[in-house]
């Protein structure tokens, strides 16, 4: 059973039973994985997530992971950090490397969705990607957070000093699904940027779960 | 704001309830009338350096510090920075008229690849508060740009900002050429944004680290106090 996107963005999720392999994730990513986990019938991973808002201060990130491991590791054989850097500057690796736990590779989970080796040849440097998960809490995730839902004066200020070098919002698509098309495509318009649709499905987060 | 506070009419006001009214609309990033408590300050005969710095400087300084103890959040700081702008595009040019002091000159700029410029600005309006003269490059600079900045503007302190983990390790390739060039020296080299850590800014040879503008404007003084304690022994 998923938790909705709010208990995910704000609680994360507990292990729900004993696999071999720990799933250690960001919550954004939970419904991704289990899509992942079951349409391979990897019944040997169990999902345990963190709190997905941790994406906005990814400083919090790595106390946490650290905790979760040592709160987790006698119970499982393998834990794996579903996360990249994620704006941890390369704390969240070296981290890892301490503990002796492995960890998704590459900058984030717009590169590891479109396979990282293909989103670093693409060098776009001013697009705003959103997934899914973040389309579906773009409120949660964005208009709060940056204090784009205060009046429209000030919100248009805020608005041109984030996003007045971005060019494009791209929606990284992991489902096909029409409703959040045109709620990204609504997004994109309320940030003034343009609107790009790219299909992306589960990239690198598939064939990293895979290697396990 | 309450109504009662929508009733003030700043040029009634004197100059320290002016002054404390001002810190009053920084806080709560009002632009227009920042701009207007400026002027009546000029008006009545204050030195632009002195609005800046017990005005602008003194305002700023408490959003900081609330901003610093989780009062504050990042919307309400912009909302600031964006009125205190507003100040400053008045003093600006009325600070270089009259002499006011300069503590230093700084060129800074956001590197190669990183579009983001919200920190940077604000370390770039925070320094030119505290007096010192910025170069500002923009963002996205690679070191043919940096080292034009320095040929042309010979500052005292280059200033790099990145806010991405991918980004972040192009200011090694910025220092790692003035070292080439021996000219690693010369210049003091800042380092921040939001990614980096202390850590890293020791790896890649910056002299520091700033987590924030308060603590760029103060490492920023510190090291030119050092420089010109070491001018005056030699």
């Amino acid at each position: 059973m998923i938790p909705d996107d709010k208990t995910l963005t704000e609680d994360g999720l507990a292990p729900d039973r004993k696999g071999q392999i720990l799933l250690l994730a960001c919550g954004a990513l939970a419904r991704e994985i289990i899509a992942v986990k079951d349409a391979n019938g990897w019944d040997h991973m169990t999902l345990a997530c963190l709190p997905a808002i941790y994406h906005n201060t990814p400083d919090k990130i790595v106390p946490a992971v650290r905790e979760a491991v040592a709160q987790h590791r006698d119970a499982y054989a393998q834990i794996f950090v579903v996360y990249a850097d994620c704006g941890t500057g390369g704390l969240l690796q070296a981290a890892c490397a301490e503990m002796g736990v492995q960890m998704v590779e590459g900058p984030h989970c717009y590169s590891f969705f479109e396979g990282n080796a293909v989103f670093e040849a693409k060098g776009e440097l001013t697009a705003f990607y959103l997934t899914d998960f973040l389309v579906r809490q773009f409120e949660a995730f964005v208009t709060k957070p940056l204090g784009l839902d205060r009046d429209p004066k000030q919100a248009a200020i805020l608005r041109d000093m984030y996003f007045g070098h971005y060019t494009k919002l791209v929606y990284q698509a992991q489902t096909e699904d029409a409703a959040l098309q045109e709620k990204a495509k609504s997004c994109a318009d309320a940030l003034g940027l343009d609107y790009e649709y790219r299909f992306t499905g589960y990239g690198d987060l598939a064939t990293s779960l895979a290697r396990l | 704001m309450s109504d009662l506070e929508d009733d003030i009419i700043l040029s009634e006001l004197n100059d320290e309830d002016l002054v404390a009214q001002m810190f009053d609309d920084l806080y709560d990033g009002l632009k227009e009338e920042i701009e207007e408590g400026v002027n009546i300050l000029l008006e009545r005969g204050w030195e632009p350096y002195r609005v800046l710095t017990e005005a602008l400087v003194g305002g700023m300084t408490i959003v900081g510090n609330d901003f610093r103890d989780g009062i504050l959040f990042v919307p309400e700081v912009l909302l600031a920075a964006n009125a205190m702008k507003g100040g400053m595009a008045i003093l600006k040019p009325l600070l270089a008229e009259t002499g006011a002091p300069r503590v230093g000159k700084m060129v800074i700029g956001t590197v190669k690849g990183d579009i983001h410029d919200i920190g940077k600005n604000l370390v770039g309006m925070m320094m030119e508060g505290a007096g010192f003269e910025i170069v500002d490059l923009g963002i996205n600079n690679s070191v043919e740009d940096y080292f034009a900045a320095l040929d042309e503007e010979e500052p005292d302190i280059l200033g790099m900002s990145a806010l991405l983990t991918t980004t972040m390790p192009y200011m090694k390739v910025v220092i790692d050429q003035l070292v080439a060039k021996g000219r690693r020296d010369d210049y003091t080299v800042l380092v921040g944004g939001a990614p980096l850590n202390e850590e890293f800014g020791k790896a890649i040879g910056a002299d520091a680290y700033c987590r924030d503008a308060a603590v760029a404007v103060e490492t920023a003084k510190e090291f030119m106090a050092r420089k010109h304690n070491q001018l005056a022994a030699g």
